[in-house]
C-alpha cells in the first residue's frame, strides 16, 4: 500500500522501466471509426487531441473543474479530461467538430455567434457540447435552471449572460 | 499519472478474483475522483481493473417495497429515475446538490460513496497527512483548516467526506450490498464511513478484496417533509462547507419520525440518535429545532479556520428542519434559501 502510494518523483523512472503496453481500441468520433494503439493512461482528451488530431476540444484545468474538455458521450456531457479513451470502446463520442452538418452550424453555434456568448472562445467548444447536452435532455426551462445545468463550464471572460441568451434562443430554434 | 497494467472485469466474481491476486489495484467505473487522484499522484495503482461495464445498473423495487440501485448507475440516472423522484426526492436533491452535470454523468452510485476527501494536505503530496501516507502526520491540524471537521475528528484526522449523495443515503438508513471472496454482505450507510481515529487511512468498513455491488432504499422515503440544504462558497458546483438532510414524519402538527444528517463536518455523514428522538413525539416548533441542534452539534469543536462551522451548522440545521416541515424543500436551481 505504502508503494504504490510513493511521491512523485518516481514517475520517470516507473515510463523508463516499464512497458509499454498499449491496448487495442476502437473510438467512434463524430460518427467515424479510428482503431488504435493506446497507452492505457491516455486520457479521452489526450487521444482526441494528440493522436487524432481534434484539437477543438480544449484541455483547461486537466481535473474536471473547468469545463473546457466537454463532450457528449452517448449525447451526455462529460469531462474527457477526467476518463481513459481505452474505456470507450465504441461508444458514440461527439466533439464540437462533429455538430456543424453539410455546412451549416448547430443552432447552438449559430446562437453562440449571435448572441457573442464568448471574448476569449477558449472555454466556448466545452460550453456549446454542454449547452447541446442540456437541450437533448430537455429538463432545464428557465434561466436558473440552465445556468445550474452549466455550472461545471467555467468561462473566466465572463461571458455567462451572453451565454445564457444563447442557449435559450437555441431551445426555442430546436 | 503512473503507468499501470488495464484489465477489464468480466463478472462481479472475476472483479473479485483479479483485485484479491493483486492488492495495489484500483476498481474504476466512472473514475472522476480516481483519475484525478491519479493526475496528482495521490493514487498510484499498478492496475486498473475496469468495471463499467458489469451488468450494476438495474434500479429495481425490492420485495418489501424498498428500491435496489446497481453500483454503476450514474448519479445523474439515479437523481432523475421516476421512482427515485417520486419516493426519494431527498436523495435526488442531495445527487443534484453535488458536482456538475458532466461529472454526474459520469460518475457512478458505488464510486460516489468511495470518493476520497478533498483535504487540501490528502491532494498536496509535498505535505504530511496520515491518510495520503499514514504515520507522517496532518498537516490541517495548524494548517489551513477552513473546510475541515468538527465533529468526530481525531489528532490524527480531520478530514471531511465530500459526498452529498452518501448524507442522502445516511439519512434514509440505507445499506451498501458488498461482494467479496467470501461471499456477498450488507453494511448499514452508518457504518459504512468510519471516523478517522488512529487509522485515517480507511475512509470505509469495505474490505480491501470487496466490491459495492448495489445500494438498497428501505421502503420509507420522507416523500412529503425533508429538504437537502447545502451551503458553500459559491451557489453550485463547490463541496459543502456544511450540509443538512432532514426528513421528517409529521402527524397532526406533531413529529413522528425524525432524521437528521450533516456533510461537510465530519469524516462520515453525521447522525446522532440522540438528537433524532430530541424531535420525535415534539410540536413543530422553534425550540424544538434549536434542541435537536444543540444535541447534535454538543460536541463539536473548531480547529481555527473551521470554527464557523459550528454556528454555520446550528443555523443550518435551524433553517432546514423548518424547510422539512413545512414542505418547502431547498431548490437545488432557484438557490434562493426559502
Amino acid at each position: 500500500m505504502a508503494d504504490s502510494r510513493a511521491p512523485a518523483a518516481s514517475a520517470a523512472t516507473d515510463r523508463a522501466t516499464s512497458p509499454m503496453q498499449k491496448v487495442s481500441v476502437a473510438l467512434l468520433i463524430n460518427g467515424a471509426r479510428t482503431q488504435l494503439q493506446i497507452a492505457p493512461w491516455t486520457t479521452l482528451l489526450d487521444a482526441l487531441r494528440d493522436r487524432l488530431h481534434l484539437t477543438g476540444t480544449k484541455k483547461g484545468c486537466d481535473h474536471g473543474q473547468c469545463g473546457a474538455c466537454t463532450v457528449l458521450l452517448n449525447g451526455r456531457p462529460i469531462n474527457a479530461c477526467l476518463t481513459l479513451a481505452v474505456m470507450h470502446d465504441g461508444v458514440e463520442i461527439t466533439t464540437v467538430e462533429g455538430l456543424a452538418h453539410d455546412g451549416s452550424l448547430h443552432p447552438v453555434q449559430q446562437a453562440f455567434i449571435d448572441h457573442d456568448a464568448f471574448q476569449c472562445g477558449y472555454c466556448t467548444s466545452g460550453q456549446i457540447c454542454s449547452a447541446v447536452g442540456l437541450i437533448r435532455e430537455g429538463r432545464a426551462r428557465t434561466r436558473d435552471e440552465i445556468r445550474e445545468t452549466m455550472s461545471g463550464n467555467i468561462c473566466r471572460c465572463g461571458a455567462y449572460p451572453n451565454i445564457v441568451a444563447a442557449i435559450e434562443e437555441a431551445m426555442k430554434a430546436t | 499519472m503512473n503507468n499501470f497494467q488495464y484489465s477489464r472485469a468480466q463478472d462481479v466474481a472475476d472483479a473479485v478474483r483479479q483485485s484479491a491476486a493483486d492488492s495495489s489495484a484500483r476498481f474504476i467505473a466512472g473514475g472522476t475522483n480516481l483519475v484525478d487522484l491519479m493526475k496528482y499522484d495521490v493514487e498510484r495503482p499498478a492496475r486498473l481493473i475496469d468495471i463499467s461495464h458489469l451488468p450494476l445498473r438495474a434500479v429495481e423495487e425490492t420485495p418489501d417495497g424498498g428500491l435496489r440501485i446497481g453500483a454503476l448507475v450514474p448519479n445523474s440516472d439515479l437523481a432523475w429515475h421516476p421512482r427515485v423522484k417520486d419516493r426519494y426526492p431527498l436523495l435526488s436533491s442531495a445527487i443534484l446538490a453535488g458536482a456538475s452535470t458532466q461529472l454526474r454523468n459520469m460518475a457512478s452510485t458505488g464510486g460516489n460513496l468511495l470518493q476520497r476527501t478533498r483535504c487540501l494536505y490528502f491532494y498536496d503530496v509535498a505535505t504530511s497527512c496520515n491518510k495520503r501516507k499514514p504515520g507522517t502526520g496532518c498537516s490541517a491540524i495548524g494548517g489551513i483548516n477552513r473546510i475541515n471537521a468538527i465533529l468526530g475528528t481525531s489528532d490524527a484526522c480531520i478530514a471531511t467526506h465530500p459526498s452529498d449523495m452518501s448524507v442522502a443515503l445516511t439519512a434514509l438508513d440505507a445499506t451498501v450490498h458488498a461482494t467479496g471472496p467470501h461471499g456477498a454482505r450488507t453494511i448499514p450507510m452508518t457504518d459504512f464511513h468510519r471516523l478517522p481515529g488512529d487509522m485515517p487511512e480507511r475512509d470505509t468498513n469495505l474490505g480491501a478484496d470487496e466490491i459495492v455491488t448495489a445500494v438498497e432504499l428501505p421502503a420509507h422515503g420522507f416523500r412529503s417533509n425533508y429538504t437537502y440544504l447545502k451551503i458553500r462558497d459559491r451557489l453550485s458546483y463547490a463541496f459543502a462547507l456544511v450540509s443538512v438532510a432532514v426528513a421528517l414524519e409529521i402527524d397532526d402538527g406533531t413529529i413522528r419520525q425524525a432524521r437528521l444528517a450533516l456533510g461537510g463536518v465530519a469524516h462520515k455523514p453525521w447522525r446522532d440518535p440522540e438528537a433524532e428522538a430530541a424531535l420525535i413525539g415534539q410540536p413543530i416548533a422553534q425550540d424544538t429545532f434549536a434542541r435537536a441542534a444543540h444535541i447534535i452539534l454538543r460536541d463539536a469543536k473548531g480547529y481555527g479556520h473551521n470554527d464557523f462551522k459550528i454556528d454555520l451548522a446550528r443555523r443550518s440545521i435551524m433553517r432546514a428542519l423548518n424547510q422539512a416541515a413545512q414542505g418547502t424543500p431547498q431548490s437545488q436551481s432557484d438557490k434562493r434559501i426559502a
